[in-house]
């Protein structure tokens, strides 16, 4: 009985959305001569980066903040999970570890090109840490890592060193240059090489762990 | 047409597709298993939009981290629900 009534209704609205979306004006200010204009200033040479990291590194910083404060209510909610065998899928399978014992020093090499590339070419933390964080959950899955269950005391300065460093580099800038995460033009460049090496060893450790953290493995589901 | 046109029209009318499908599918598996189909065709738009930056963000973290997660809280399902039958 809904039916008539959804569909054209549903179909209005896209047409609608489509239409506004077509209609949009212009952009008031157009902000991209103002990122190249100031690239040679900002320390790296990729736009993307530039914006992440210099222009508008307080957002990055609020993100890191917020994927890290997702982990730890993660941590707090999956306490209740009774702990089973600690031994992940023991499988008789050859094929599947070889895979994972292959693969993840491979991973691991992208990450750290991608974390390098970062700086003159499209990539950069999030996707170093997505890769990192991909290389353990291949090797969870292939039965060569455990899940975590409590984080030890090196696996929770691993998780918050990334956030920790992005802070601190912005409080040393507040005191030095008077404004948070303004980075002097002369060690820009180095300044963001060393938070986005934290950022990516961080997220990658706080994206593995939103899996490794939730994956308690009762035997092997096959 | 030019071969670049019929390729983003393709593109789009299967991410249309995939899309439609991995919403509407009865069968939980095959919705995940498209709606990681979906991030890979997500990917190669943007990277067809010449964003490369957001193509490497999608296809590591909407297709692959996202996929896995859903691929395992499928499996803890199936085993609950393993469970659950093997008590009755």
């Amino acid at each position: 009985m809904k039916r008539p009534v959804v569909i054209p209704a549903a179909l209005l609205f896209a047409v609608v959305l489509i239409l506004a979306m077509v209609d949009l004006a212009p952009p008031a200010l157009d902000l991209r001569p103002l990122v190249a204009a100031n690239l040679a200033s900002s320390g790296v040479a990729h736009p993307v980066t530039a914006v992440l990291l210099n222009y508008r590194a307080y957002d990055t910083l609020l993100e890191i903040g917020v994927l890290l404060l997702a982990l730890v209510a993660i941590l707090a909610v999956s306490e209740s999970v009774p702990t089973t065998s600690s031994t992940s899928a023991t499988s008789s399978d050859l094929l599947l570890p070889m895979l994972g014992r292959i693969a993840a020093p491979v991973m691991v090499v992208v990450a750290v090109y991608l974390l390098s590339a970062g700086t003159s070419a499209p990539g950069g933390a999030f996707q170093a840490g997505a890769v990192l964080a991909a290389a353990a959950v291949l090797l969870h899955l292939t039965g060569l890592l455990p899940g975590w269950r409590q984080p030890g005391v090196s696996l929770r300065w691993g998780l918050a060193g990334g956030f920790l460093l992005f802070v601190g580099v912005g409080a040393i800038l507040l005191l030095v240059e008077g404004d948070l995460l303004r980075y002097p033009p002369d060690h820009a460049g180095v300044l963001i090489f060393l938070i986005e090496s934290g950022l990516t060893l961080s997220l990658g450790l706080i994206l593995a762990g939103l899996f490794l953290f939730l994956s308690h493995d009762k035997g092997d589901v096959g | 047409m030019s071969l670049g046109l019929g390729f983003d029209l393709l593109l789009a009318a299967s991410l249309l597709w995939s899309g439609w499908r991995a919403l509407s599918t009865p069968r939980l598996d095959r919705a995940l298993v498209l709606f990681i189909a979906f991030g890979l065709l997500m990917t190669l738009t943007w990277a067809r939009l010449a964003a490369p930056d957001i193509a490497l963000a999608e296809a590591a973290i909407g297709a692959g981290l996202t996929g896995a997660l859903l691929l395992d809280a499928f499996g803890a399902l199936q085993a609950k629900r393993a469970e659950a039958e093997a008590k009755k």
